[in-house]
């Protein structure tokens, strides 16, 4: 049996940059429902619709925009931003039933965030935030998406223990202190966030860091995670020469804070779409700077790629109920999957109430 | 989805210089042992809390 986890149907994921949906259509697939993109001309609003046309199942995302309307490539059914169907070829009467989905979206943070359950429970101000990444008066920001053929629990699996990182990420962002020094890990129930710190008194500088920050000797790094669950992970991530400290008034002019940011969007079963950005409060307007951190942490990100691709591969292939060995680097990861879990049957339960007695 | 903090919190400290988790639940009992699926486990029993309950 293939290692997946499941579902957690009402909630917001992320489905792009901003930057990624404009006036061509953009497919992306969200919790196994083909959705495409577009912005409207005059508003800029970003629409989200089925992407299969009602008549054919034709993707609409390979269509084509006439304005603010799709119309499919296949026969010419055209549909507003609503997902009525405005025109059908040949005859005056469109069918009652001739309408698509149309998702709740909202554009925050630069992300463009979809609601996948019942549209009438999306509420806009229960997205997890991320302003750093807007924020660019006090943040510089990299970033891209790698799609990864894992399923999305890998990836969680994988940012919630960082102790990863000097077996993984060695020479790049990991050394030897990462997986030695012991965490705290904190569930909050009711909101459905996990946070695992990990603050190291005396370490390695990585290159990453000793790189970007130019701090040469051995350094002070705190890693803060805060897992909005399912799709938000910030990673606030302090370094500082070995020592240094905030102020008690918690300013912190001596230390360099990088904020990772991860959106963690299930595509199908065994994909996920992996959202990443690297924003920095030091080096602005360093072009050089923001080219060695996309460039280097790309790198880290497609280590993580190639090792989950390999991972789903190798579960799959397992026979059904292998064992897994937790140990108490998975802290975090076990907390994080016990949310995942509960999240996921609550979504089900909304969804159907017959679910509720199985 | 986010919702506002609560006091639902549960806490795990991996203690320093040892093997040994020890566990805080939003209620106050607590709990040791070296084993992460063993401490969820005693977490969410909450109320029914077993054994080495302060």
């Amino acid at each position: 049996m293939p290692h997946t986890t499941a579902f957690a149907r009402n909630q917001w994921y992320v489905a792009a940059y901003g930057t990624e949906v404009g006036r061509e259509l953009l497919a992306r697939t969200v919790l196994g429902e083909p959705i495409a993109f577009y912005r409207t001309e005059d508003t800029g609003e970003v629409v989200a619709l089925a992407d299969r046309c009602v008549h054919r199942r034709f993707p609409l995302s390979q269509s084509r925009l006439d304005g603010d309307k799709v119309v499919c490539g296949y026969h010419g059914f055209t549909y507003d931003t609503t997902g009525t169907c405005v025109y059908v070829p040949g005859q005056k009467r469109i069918p009652r039933t001739a309408r698509v989905s149309s998702y709740p979206v909202a554009e925050l943070d630069s992300f463009v965030w979809v609601w996948i359950g019942d549209p009438a429970l999306a509420d806009r101000t229960t997205i997890p935030r991320a302003p750093h990444l807007a924020d660019s008066g006090h943040w510089t920001t990299v970033g891209g998406m790698e799609p990864i053929d894992a399923g999305y629990g890998l990836l969680v699996d994988n940012l919630m223990d960082l102790s990863h990182e000097t077996y993984l990420h060695g020479g790049y962002i990991g050394t030897p202190e990462v997986a030695d020094t012991p965490m705290t890990t904190e569930v909050d129930e009711g909101a459905g966030v996990v946070r695992v710190s990990r603050h190291m008194d005396d370490a390695e500088c990585p290159p990453f860091y000793a790189n970007s920050t130019g701090i040469k000797g051995r350094i002070t790094r705190w890693q803060d995670i805060e897992y909005h669950a399912p799709c938000l992970y910030l990673l606030h991530s302090r370094i500082a020469p070995q020592g240094v400290l905030p102020n008690p008034d918690g300013t912190d002019p001596d230390a360099f804070h990088v904020e990772i940011t991860y959106a963690i969007t299930p595509s199908t079963p065994d994909h996920v779409y992996d959202f990443w950005a690297v924003s920095r409060d030091f080096g602005h307007g360093d072009e050089e700077m923001s080219t060695f951190l996309r460039d280097f942490n790309h790198e880290v990100v497609m280590q993580d790629v190639n090792a989950l691709n390999l991972l789903q591969k190798t579960l799959e292939s397992e026979p059904a109920g292998y064992q897994e060995l937790s140990i108490n680097i998975d802290t975090g990861g076990l907390a994080a999957r016990r949310i995942l879990s509960r999240l996921a049957a609550e979504g089900d339960r909304s969804a159907s109430p017959d679910n509720v007695a199985r | 989805m986010s919702r506002p903090p609560t006091a639902e919190v549960y806490r795990v400290d991996w203690v320093p210089g040892t093997d040994e988790l020890h566990g805080i639940c939003h209620c106050g009992a607590e709990h040791d042992t070296q084993d992460p699926v063993l401490m969820w486990q005693w977490m969410l029993s909450h109320p029914d809390h077993q054994e080495d309950d302060r």
